[in-house]
């Protein structure tokens, strides 16, 4: 125990740090995958027919493996297959291709998500808006818009929730994260070696992050419970 | 002249003939009940004359002024739609009111779009709105909602959204207000206080069409019955002597369904 207490200041310096990284991947898939994701689901909604089927199968395929390996080939491919290493060798490139993967890779799971809410507001809302003279325009954003956001709120929660501890897979790229930064204390740094709490302690982090985004999306649930 | 008048009305939906030579006529301040069973076509009628649908061939007069002629008309622009739809209000079967906007803002909300491209609207914008929310208030108080003006459409009982329904499409002032089914989807008990709100509109001579299976109201308030059958118009004419009396074999076999429903 006071073993832990002595280290603890090394460990949770160094927790910090890796957090921060976890951080700022989570926050730049959002910012990437929410607008990309309506894109793709424009794609496969569209009457381009080849658009369409293109867009479909992307989704599947990305939906369809998994995102470590998604990881690992965005990372590697191009420096070992292509003999050109566009994301340099250093913790930037890994990271750059650690969003990028993340981007595309929930970019697609969003696109369902969108198609879902788009498809779920009744035809009969068009058909309103057409008959009271609005516009496309109008109908979409006075209209559907905000009925969508209510219905794709709940799932997006799912999705946010599970970036979060997605985002520790990127540790197979070596991606100076929160549990790479918890596992260096296992394998030995700054003079601490063989501890397993530090490994623990970043599940913590976990809570406490998903713990506020819970409470976040649950307030934005009931800000949207006016109307039904 | 007529108010409307509609000639040779064609629509086919792939191998489906849905309607077949559709001609009638009405005035002003007349109330037409179209009857018929379910796929008879009367609601792809009231479909094609709110532009919901393009139909194949004929025409549609409102005044005497053509505003569409399915041979020239095939490619309307949604611009073009909206500007003729406008002379049609439409009450739909499932209400579809907006949920997220309050009684009031279901019924003024299109009016206040479309008084953006007014060219004083910058100027006068709370005037305008202002006023716009005034007509809104006053036709919810003509169908006896003005206390539930600020209720969310969730809030209201099916009766009260159709009553709802019916104010929003009067805020445009259509020339003809047109009700597809406008108590299928209410429970009995609540289909009395929405026809009751149409009757009032027939007492205000509003000029109406009513696609409707309640025979009763469409004999009492209805000038006029259409009945259909299989996309043609089978029998029309004064709404008595159609429900009452009517002398083709197809509409006596339909309407000898409703005659123990206390006619």
């Amino acid at each position: 125990m006071s073993q832990i207490i002595t280290q603890f200041p090394i460990v949770f310096e160094a927790l910090n740090v890796g957090f921060l990284q976890t951080l700022k991947l989570f926050i730049i898939t959002l910012v990437g995958a929410i607008p990309l994701g309506l894109v793709i689901c424009l794609g496969s909604m569209s009457k381009i027919k080849p658009l369409k089927a293109i867009t479909k199968v992307f989704v599947w395929i990305i939906r369809g493996t998994p995102l470590m390996i998604q990881l690992l080939i965005v990372y590697y491919f191009p420096g070992l297959a292509l003999n050109n290493p566009v994301w340099g060798g250093g913790e930037e490139g890994r990271f750059l291709a650690a969003s990028v993967s993340f981007i595309i890779n929930y970019a697609c799971y969003f696109s369902e998500i969108y198609r879902g809410g788009i498809q779920s507001i009744p035809v009969g809302q068009d058909e309103a808006g057409m008959v009271l003279g609005m516009t496309k325009s109008q109908t979409f954003f006075k209209v559907k818009l905000l009925q969508m956001v209510k219905k794709i709120v709940p799932p997006m929660s799912n999705e946010v929730i599970t970036l979060v501890k997605d985002t520790s897979l990127s540790r197979i790229i070596a991606l100076q994260e929160i549990i790479w930064a918890g596992q260096a204390f296992l394998k030995g740094s700054q003079g601490i070696s063989g501890a397993i709490w530090p490994l623990f302690f970043t599940g913590i982090y976990y809570l406490i992050f998903s713990g506020i985004l819970t409470v976040l999306f649950a307030k934005l649930e009931k800000k949207l419970d006016f109307f039904r | 002249m007529s108010i409307l008048e509609i000639n040779h009305i064609e629509k086919s939906f792939g191998q489906a003939h849905i309607l077949r030579d559709i001609s009638f006529e009405m005035e002003q301040g007349q109330t037409v009940a179209i009857i018929g069973s379910s796929g008879s076509g009367k609601t792809t009628l009231l479909r094609c004359i709110n532009f919901l649908e393009t139909p194949d061939s004929g025409t549609i007069r409102v005044n005497g002024d053509v505003i569409l002629d399915a041979a020239v008309d095939k490619n309307l622009t949604d611009k073009e739609k909206r500007d003729r739809r406008l002379h049609f209000g439409m009450v739909f079967q499932s209400f579809n009111l907006f949920p997220q906007y309050t009684a009031l803002e279901n019924v003024t909300l299109a009016r206040k779009l479309m008084a953006r491209e007014r060219e004083d609207y910058k100027a006068n914008k709370k005037a305008i709105n202002q006023e716009i929310d005034a007509i809104g208030e006053e036709l919810l108080r003509q169908i006896g909602l003005y206390e539930r003006k600020d209720y969310y459409p969730h809030q209201l009982s099916g009766g009260q959204q159709q009553r709802v329904a019916i104010a929003r499409a009067l805020a445009l002032e259509p020339d003809i207000l047109c009700f597809d089914e406008p108590t299928s989807a209410l429970d009995p008990e609540l289909t009395g206080e929405v026809l009751k709100v149409i009757r009032s509109l027939a007492d205000k001579n509003m000029t109406m069409i009513i696609v409707t299976h309640e025979m009763a109201f469409a004999r009492d308030v209805a000038d006029k019955v259409i009945f259909m059958d299989e996309g043609v118009i089978v029998e029309m004419g004064d709404s008595n002597e159609v429900i009452n009396n009517p002398k083709q074999e197809r509409t006596k076999q339909f309407l000898s369904r409703y005659t123990n429903e206390g006619m």
